[in-house]
């Protein structure tokens, strides 16, 4: 096909259709105008009939158009864009897994049961804490149940008035004050010291008798591991508060260090990122909950547990627990992948997931930074930042031109302007899933595209050129909304 | 490589405060080969096959559909399954394309403006509805049919707790749909936000607030939001915005992705152009790029917790993308003509269930309104829910969900469910075992327990 060809925009779904074109799914039978009086009908129902082979090429074109792990590297920052590996999603279609509905009764599901107790179980074990709940959706959900958690603790104990406060870091991630925004807390912002880490007499100034929860990471989105973790988190118990863990850079620690070790007293896990389950173009995720042993009766429900005799069981009735989180018990396909790759592994091959993702990201920044900035120059963990603020003051180059300038050579763009405190942010994590060939490869363009905005840096600033589409007019997007199709007027 | 880094071993790399490093390994078996390991996972799918095989009539927010394979072969593209969220528009306008037809069929289907790229369910769907009523309005207080699912109601009753907000209920009347008789005086001083109803409601009835009640809510500028917890019935019943909903949420499961356990399902948030910016979670856009083409891209972030932090309309980040792709090839697989005659097999099934089942001396129906494809059965007085259920299990059928475990006065009613899936041969099985049941009862007095269900009572 022609780069021409390839350029055309493919027509909305709605667009293509034809009446006659519908496939012989089912039966034309019965009308619902034989069931039901017209006054609780539609009136029409305005959908296309595609062929199947037309849907089959349309949703197969658009795949086309898709950047993904299987088609490229994807060193999206904080997003751990690991290759996600194939056996876990045979494992999760099989049908005693896939059509097991979810009020199947408990004696015909134990299969079910013990893959969640044995996930929940091996979690706890990995990051140091007394139980997870598998009920959260993805990260900010579990950030938002484990919030939730606290303000449950801390009602019981009387201190609910008073308490109100959430310590958030400036490397923290947008969810971290937005979760905190959704139980009703104010969020107090703490300011990174000289070496990138949260300060701990900046810390002690912020902490009082109504700071409810620190909410950190660690490594933290600098990709630093904040050393002083032990002092930060003695301060915050002195002060009564608890510790909360954004497990979005777990991929670091595995067989190293536990946060409930740290002093954390609530984490989440992302196991969509860690754990290797697909991403799916923005999810499903599965998002737990892990709690310390004094906080375990707050997580939500429902909670699986083991039984003497008669096997595994899910718990509802938990009197201090925050309640459900969502309609059913978890994204338990999820649970499945997630075991998979752990039984996958093994002991000690977490551990070396996490040493390699740190190795990798230390072999990529110890090249960049030959040609670009590298704010905090020492050791990174799983992912490190550069920034290109020189750069832009000496080429007008930014990091967003270099973000589209490594589109058009076949990479996905780092994560960029994230954390918010470094300029020009550029954030890179390749986890250990990548070579060292796909590593050179990538260090080399960048390289290449840092000498091109000392050369000839308009070529940089019109990028992309190679991609479907160029720039796309965002400020458009945003004043005119067009968020839909509508069909033609009759 | 670590020549390169400058360090001499891993261990170096990864050392950490002698304080917070972990001491012993990790206590995870050991790494199992790809063959073992199938073999391992696979044996506890297994133990759960007897569930997927027995006849089923179990539905309740959770729903088997026939889903054809094409959906499943287009979806597991790796291009679509290992992407993430499109934040580089440029390589991504496939799957931005993708969700933009995704809210745009949402929007079709409930007759409502706008729709956002998805959330997590159709409880938490409910939950991001009701916060956005509440920030239109300002008012702290909830009202919510007791026919609404009552996990979904729970789920309400968690994100309430957060925000410090009421929730309250509306009774159900002696049909089964919603009891609006006291609305007026309720909504008089202006304390809700929202009134949120259920259609088809968690007893299977079409219950659609009527004309008064419209009247009501417009009158108290109360925000009515319509919950889908069945979105299949979408394809035959009187859209969300017929009736004067403004926010519409809802659970799309039943949109070619598998009951699963409970997950990943997909939940969407639909509202009127009036609440575009009030919207949780990500919306895409249709644009143009700098060479004049038609292009998409993630838009009015301004309201996202990336951008606006402690001031987002949610904190939603990861969604439900992928399923949300499954339900719009669904979509355009089955087109109109599909969904049409799939929702007409429901009512067909549905309605034949009912009229066989209530053959059987003893059985009738809960509630006189009409149904989509699930109906509330009271079982004999000489029984109870519970023993029914559990003489259909020894059966090999599982009949329905005891509805006493949310609605102790309905502790003789099953919630039975038909779908296109269910054939006439599998209702004759379920009556002919409830006809054993009813009969063994009236003999005997007594019945063999098996033990009892998994899901929800609370």
């Amino acid at each position: 096909m022609s780069a021409a060809a390839e350029a055309k925009p493919i027509p909305l779904i709605f667009e293509t259709g034809q009446p006659g074109r519908a496939n012989a799914y089912f039966r034309n039978g019965r009308g619902a105008e034989e069931f039901l009086p017209a006054s609780a009908l539609r009136d029409d129902l305005p959908l296309p009939d595609n062929s199947e082979l037309d849907v089959v090429r349309h949703f197969t074109r658009l795949s086309q158009r898709t950047f993904s792990i299987d088609t490229g590297f994807y060193p999206l920052g904080s997003c751990t864009m690991k290759y996600n590996p194939r056996i876990n999603e045979a494992m999760a279609a099989q049908p005693g897994f896939r059509d097991l509905h979810p009020f199947a009764p408990t004696d015909l599901a134990q299969g079910a049961l013990q893959t969640m107790y044995e996930l929940e179980r091996t979690l706890s074990g990995i990051f140091g804490m007394a139980q997870f709940s598998l009920n959260p959706a993805a990260g900010a959900h579990g950030e938002l149940a484990a919030l939730l958690m606290a303000k449950a603790y801390f009602r019981k104990r009387g201190e609910g008035a008073t308490r109100t406060t959430v310590v958030v870091p400036d490397t923290a991630h947008g969810t971290n004050p937005a979760s905190a925004a959704m139980v009703g807390y104010k969020v107090v912002s703490l300011k990174s010291d000289s070496r990138g880490r949260v300060g701990v007499d900046e810390l002690k100034k912020a902490l009082g008798p109504d700071t409810a929860v620190c909410m950190m990471t660690n490594p933290n989105t600098l990709g630093l591991f904040e050393d002083h973790i032990h002092e930060i988190a003695r301060a915050v118990h002195e002060a009564g508060g608890l510790m909360y863990y954004d497990g979005a850079n777990a991929n670091a620690l595995m067989g190293n260090s536990r946060p409930g070790d740290m002093g954390f007293d609530l984490m989440h896990l992302n196991l969509h990122k860690t754990f290797s389950i697909p991403h799916g173009g923005g999810g499903a995720g599965l998002g737990p909950v892990g709690a310390a042993a004094h906080l375990v009766e707050y997580l939500p429900t429902p909670i699986v547990v083991k039984r003497g005799g008669d096997g595994y069981a899910f718990e509802f009735d938990k009197p201090d627990s925050i309640g459900p989180m969502r309609s059913f018990w978890s994204n338990f396909a999820h649970v499945v992948r997630a075991l998979t790759y752990i039984c996958a592994n093994g002991g000690e091959g977490l551990k070396e997931i996490s040493q390699l993702a740190v190795l990798n990201a230390n072999y990529v920044r110890a090249q960049v930074k030959e040609f670009l900035d590298t704010p905090y120059d020492e050791t990174c963990r799983h992912e490190f930042i550069a920034s290109a603020q020189r750069l832009k003051r000496d080429t007008g180059v930014r990091a967003l031109d270099i973000a589209k300038a490594l589109l058009d050579r076949g990479y996905h763009a780092p994560t960029i302007y994230f954390p918010l405190l470094v300029p020009e942010c550029i954030m890179i994590e390749p986890t250990e899933t990548e070579s060292k060939e796909t590593l050179d490869g990538f260090v080399a363009a960048l390289r290449e595209i840092v000498e091109l905005a000392h050369t000839d840096p308009q070529k940089i600033l019109d990028a992309p050129i190679n991609t479907v589409v160029g720039r796309i007019d965002e400020t458009r997007a945003a004043r005119q909304p067009d968020l839909r199709w509508w069909p033609p007027r009759a | 490589m670590l020549a390169v880094v400058g360090v001499s071993s891993l261990e170096e790399l990864v050392r950490v405060p002698d304080a917070v490093a972990l001491k012993s390994p990790l206590d995870v078996a050991p790494a199992l080969p790809e063959l073992e390991l199938g073999r391992k996972i696979s044996a506890y799918a297994a133990r759960n096959t007897a569930a997927t095989e027995y006849l089923s009539f179990l539905g309740a927010g959770a729903y088997r559909h026939y889903s054809p394979p094409v959906i499943t072969a287009l979806a597991m593209r790796g291009e679509f399954l290992t992407a993430y969220t499109p934040y580089q528009a440029e390589v991504s306008q496939g799957y931005l394309q993708a969700i933009y037809e995704w809210q745009t069929y949402i929007c079709l289907l409930t007759g409502l403006d706008i729709a956002n790229a998805s959330v997590y369910d159709g409880a938490t769907a409910l939950a991001e509805g009701a916060i956005m009523a509440v920030n239109a309005t300002g008012r702290r207080a909830l009202l919510v049919s007791s026919a609404v699912h009552p996990n979904y109601r729970d789920v309400l009753r968690t994100y309430a707790r957060g925000l410090e907000l009421d929730v309250d209920e509306l009774p159900v009347a002696a049909d089964g749909t919603t009891d609006y008789s006291t609305l007026d005086a309720r909504l008089g001083d202006q304390r809700y936000a929202a009134v949120i109803v259920q259609s088809p409601n968690f007893f299977g009835c079409i219950d659609v607030p009527p004309e008064s009640a419209r009247a009501a809510f417009s009158s108290t500028k109360t925000v009515p939001i319509a919950v889908v917890a069945e979105a299949l019935s979408l394809a035959a019943l009187t859209p969300p915005a017929a009736w004067g909903a403004q926010i519409a949420v809802g659970e799309g499961q039943s949109f070619g992705n598998p009951v699963a356990f409970g997950g990943p399902y997909v939940g969407f948030v639909a509202s009127t152009t009036e609440h575009m910016r009030r919207i949780p979670g990500r919306l895409v856009g249709r644009s143009v790029d700098n060479r004049g083409n038609t292009a998409y891209v993630l838009t009015l972030q301004a309201r996202e917790q990336h951008i606006r932090r402690e001031k987002a309309t949610s904190n939603i980040c990861t969604n439900q993308a992928h399923c949300a792709l499954v339900a719009t090839i669904y979509l355009a697989a089955l087109g109109a003509t599909g969904l049409k005659r799939a929702a007409a097999v429901n009512l067909q099934q549905i309605n034949r269930l009912s009229e066989r089942v209530c053959s059987v001396p003893g059985f009738s129906r809960a509630f006189a309104a009409p149904v989509f494809n699930e109906v509330a059965i009271r079982v004999p007085a000489v029984l109870t829910a519970r023993r029914v259920l559990e003489g259909l299990q020894e059966r090999k059928i599982l009949g329905g969900l005891e509805l006493g475990r949310w609605y102790p006065h309905l502790d003789d009613c099953i919630l039975m469910t038909a779908t296109e899936l269910t054939t006439d041969a599998e209702i004759d099985a379920l009556v002919a075992a409830l006809g054993e049941i009813a009969v063994a009862a009236k003999t005997s007095g007594s019945n063999g327990g098996v033990a009892a269900g998994a899901g929800g009572a609370r």
